[in-house]
């Protein structure tokens, strides 16, 4: 290419920006243990599983216990109440998934389970959802409910006073 | 181990939100020439590449080291992409390094980049699977409550991030390449940032950028020919915990700790805050710089708070952390470990400009990643180890 | 050098689809049936390496879930390669090198149902110039073996060769998903699906999982009766734009067969990470093979290829039958990227 058209192509400038959609389809499996669990919140029960060495109770499960690498094959039906160990205000809109600005966004400590598992408060004020908050399930219609944890649309205080700092500080 | 091995070349790109003047080859090039320009060498003085990022997802190219081949003239030699989540830049530094002190090289290119703008980072970090509960709050909202945890637990009052948010970003305003350069930053305007993860504000977050490292490593005949003092590497570490298990110290993690360890014995420093002269820290969100100075043990658990507060890690404290600015100032994912890595090696050389520490002869270069699991250390020095 | 062998190798039993196991699922009893051939605690290995690839799986992270499979408490020494796990035993086998740990696990997983396939390597190529075309995985290879077939005189009977031998071949390889009788006649009257490659040139879609476990001089010659040892390994890539490499050879193979050994003395099997049938041919010559020397025994990628543990696969089935008296020296080989553009070869030879 001669000079002359090298600056023939900076005069359009340089390309800054080109398109190259991408689309890929999966056929995404849950699983064994989770297929288990999920079968159990579509019938509105949590599962949770304990491991055969430790005897700590997955909630939710994974499957395994990620300490001792085995399988976590025996079930444990947990309480859909629980304690809110940590949480945070979402004062952003971060999809189209997401309820309404602000939503807390929590940890719950289901009573017999050993990890917490991811849920959102309502039923109250985001300003005074506090850790130590004890919750329950709020459940959607049962005509709605499928294979996902979904099926939980929040937690909600239960009233009963607050858990004590000791009873899950170790579960952060 | 039979070699000893040091960094005797650095280069960066300048970090921001939206690099369109290059390509991704074009970024990631950029950085390794002036890495090689540091250490005055050629591309054919390269005996290996090692390069690392995070997921290919944010940039919509299946293992690029294939892709970057031709640009980085690694045709011929070996070439291996690292993968380990946030702290990838620091594990791609470590692997590179494991390869010249094996003797296997004698001088080996290592390069991390992102280059966000090219995808949709924010879509990558929130696939999930149909499974899951549809609870989309980004990384800021798995953080966030780690954070109120640790406040909690070590009763830090609520400024404390905000003084992090403030003192990375001044620090930021000595550093060309850093992304963010906020002229007028102080604990007003970030107090008045939204707050997007209540106890997190805006500005108490890192940016997300488009941006390249790239280090050239050495043995010890190499180190003797170069043209810069070489930063000597004392130590280096790897650890990793799975994400959930029962029992698990999400705020303060068993991982982070025997890294650190590890790390701190092989260099013979046994007080971190005394023996280094100061650290170039993974920390994202404001509120990690207390979490990581007791997880790293610069002091004892629960007081993290205190040292940031009492202006010990500010530029001018007795152990500064983050003078480049660190992650708060310019987050290109992939690299954002490495430059940690790479600043800490700056600091040792003499090579920091604006933002040396004055007289600093040894410095720890930190990355962290996924569910704060994945952490990646060294310790590099002044003189020969 | 430090030396190291091969001391333990298991893989899952490879499928076509694995839908009702995830990644973790699969990996956890393949992780313990290598741990309990060594003889090891999982707490006993001194550094873990795994290869996997997100968009097989089709989330970011992928091999952050991985490690559950591991049991990684205490925490470990661990890192991870988006290549194939024979990057990962790479790695291993250097930081092995620095002597303070005597073990390492490595491991490579994939499930290529979830997907497809063809398209997801797609996006291994250039995101400017060829991407946006999209050339998917076996089109890239059928250039190759055009190339190849003009450039040498072959035709597709001899594809078809290679073929017939590695079905015959992965008939007594139980976790091969594709073996038996045939004959060349036979697969040459199929259709061509991308001429002049057939269906039959092409590896199976296939899920599975592999581990290997690696020890170093006395430690290996403790767990092992016979260790595998790694006497050379090495890897090189080549350009990425096709138009500027010989597609007919395969010089990064051939540059890194040379750095480790492979000629050195005689090779009695070779196990090669051959994706498509004329991959076979051209690795072969690369590797400088003669006919004495056994082709993959296993049956190969072509009776079954879990991407991302198909190159690790290589090594460990070289390993195991040194390990198992069947021969003494062995040429493993893993590749990536579209036509073979990077290479890694290991030697490994008995005592």
């Amino acid at each position: 290419m001669s000079g002359r058209a090298i600056e023939d192509l900076n005069e359009d400038g340089p390309v800054t920006k080109m398109h190259a959609p991408i689309r890929l389809e999966y056929r995404i499996g849950a699983g064994t243990a989770q297929s288990r669990f999920l079968r159990g919140v579509a019938e509105g029960k949590l599962l949770g599983q304990k491991c055969p060495v430790c005897s700590k109770v997955y909630m939710p499960p994974r499957g395994s216990c990620p300490i001792h690498g085995v399988p976590t094959e025996e079930e444990v039906e947990l309480p859909d109440r629980g304690t809110v160990t940590t949480f945070c205000v979402v004062n952003i809109p971060f999809s189209d998934l997401a309820p309404e600005v602000p939503y807390v966004c929590a940890q719950v400590l289901l009573d017999g389970a050993d990890t917490a598992l991811f849920g959102l408060i309502a039923g109250m004020p985001a300003r005074e959802v506090r850790m130590g908050l004890r919750v329950r399930a709020e459940w959607a219609p049962r005509e709605e409910w499928t294979y996902n944890l979904g099926n939980i649309k929040w937690w909600e205080p239960t009233g009963e006073p607050d858990a004590d700092y000791d009873a899950y500080k170790d579960y952060i | 181990m039979s070699e000893r091995c040091a960094v005797v070349g650095v280069g960066q790109t300048k970090h921001k939100s939206a690099r369109t003047d290059v390509s991704i080859a074009g970024l990631v090039r950029e950085a390794a020439r002036k890495a090689l320009d540091d250490a005055e060498m050629d591309w054919s003085d390269v005996d290996a590449v090692v390069i690392g990022k995070a997921p290919d997802m944010f940039e919509g190219v299946v293992m690029p080291e294939l892709y970057l081949a031709d640009a980085l003239g690694a045709v011929g030699k070996p070439m291996m992409r690292v993968h380990t989540a946030g702290s990838v830049g620091g594990s791609t530094a470590l692997v590179a390094t494991g390869l010249v002190q094996a003797g296997i090289h004698e001088r080996v290119l290592v390069a991390a980049f992102e280059k966000q703008s090219e995808s949709d980072a924010m879509w990558a970090l929130t696939v999930s699977q149909p499974f899951s509960a549809p609870l989309v709050a980004g990384a800021g909202g798995y953080f966030a409550p780690l954070i109120r945890g640790y406040m909690r637990r070590s009763g830090a009052p609520d400024h404390i991030g905000m003084l992090v948010a403030v003192k990375d970003r001044k620090n930021a305003l000595r550093n060309p390449n850093a992304h963010l350069h906020l002229h007028d930053i102080d604990m007003k305007m970030v107090e008045e940032s939204p707050m997007l993860w209540e106890p997190l504000r805006y500005l108490e977050t890192c940016p997300s950028s488009d941006g390249a490292c790239a280090i050239v490593l050495g043995n010890e005949a190499t180190a003797a020919k170069v043209p810069r003092r070489p930063a000597w590497i004392h130590g280096t570490a790897m650890r990793s915990e799975p994400t959930m298990f029962a029992g698990r110290d999400q705020v303060n993690p068993q991982a982070g700790k025997d890294c650190a360890a590890d790390v701190f014995r092989q260099a013979g420093v046994t007080d971190p805050r005394r023996d280094l002269d100061c650290a170039e820290v993974y920390v994202p969100f404001s509120w990690y710089e207390p979490m990581w100075l007791e997880n790293l043990g610069f002091c004892a658990d629960g007081d993290g708070w205190k040292l940031t507060e009492s202006g010990a890690t500010a530029f001018d404290g007795d152990i500064p952390w983050n003078p480049s600015g660190g992650v708060l100032s310019s987050n290109p994912i992939g690299a954002s470990g490495l430059i940690r890595f790479a600043e800490a090696a700056q600091q040792v050389r003499g090579e920091a400009g604006d933002y040396q520490v004055d007289g600093a002869r040894r410095a720890l270069g930190h990355a962290y990643g996924g569910g704060s699991q994945f952490f990646a250390m060294w310790v590099v020095g002044s003189d020969k180890p | 050098m430090t030396d190291v062998a091969v001391v333990a190798f298991a893989q899952s039993k490879h499928v076509a689809a694995d839908p009702n196991r995830n990644e973790v699922e699969m990996l956890m009893p393949v992780v313990a049936e290598a741990l309990e051939q060594a003889g090891l605690e999982r707490e006993e290995i001194g550094f873990v390496c795994s290869g996997s690839c997100d968009y097989l799986l089709g989330v970011p992270f992928s091999f952050v879930t991985a490690l559950d499979a591991i049991g990684a408490w205490p925490p470990i020494r661990e890192s991870h390669v988006e290549q194939d796990a024979a990057w990962a035993l790479y790695e291993a086998w250097v930081r092995l090198q620095h002597g303070d740990v005597d073990t390492a696990l490595v491991y490579g997983f994939g499930k290529s149902s979830l997907g497809d396939l063809h398209e997801i390597m797609t996006l291994q190529l250039d995101p400017y110039y060829l991407e946006p075309l999209w050339p998917d995985m076996v089109s890239m290879a059928a250039l190759q073996a055009r190339a190849y077939l003009d450039a040498t005189g072959k035709t597709e009977r001899d594809l078809a060769e290679v073929v017939v031998r590695s079905r015959a071949a992965a008939a007594s390889n139980p976790n091969a998903i594709v073996a038996g009788t045939t004959t060349a006649d036979a697969l040459l009257k199929e259709q061509t699906t991308i001429a002049p490659l057939r269906t039959s040139d092409c590896p199976p879609i296939t899920d599975g999982a592999a581990v290997v476990i690696l020890a170093t001089a006395d430690r290996a010659r403790a767990i092992s009766e016979r260790p595998a040892w790694i006497r050379g390994i090495d890897h090189r890539i080549e350009a990425h734009s096709i138009g500027v490499r010989d597609l007919a050879t395969s010089r990064s193979t051939a540059l890194a067969a040379g750095r480790a050994g492979a000629a050195d003395d005689k090779v009695d099997l070779a196990e090669m990470h051959a994706q498509f049938s004329h991959e076979e041919l051209i690795v072969r010559d690369a590797l400088g093979l003669d006919d004495s020397a056994t082709v993959n025994p296993s049956g190969g990628p072509l009776a079954a290829n879990p991407v991302m543990a198909t190159g690790l696969i290589r090594i460990g089935e070289a390993a195991s039958r040194i390990s198992a008296g069947g021969g003494d020296r062995a040429v493993a080989h893993a590749s990536s990227g579209p036509c073979l553009q990077h290479n890694l070869v290991a030697v490994l030879e008995g005592e």
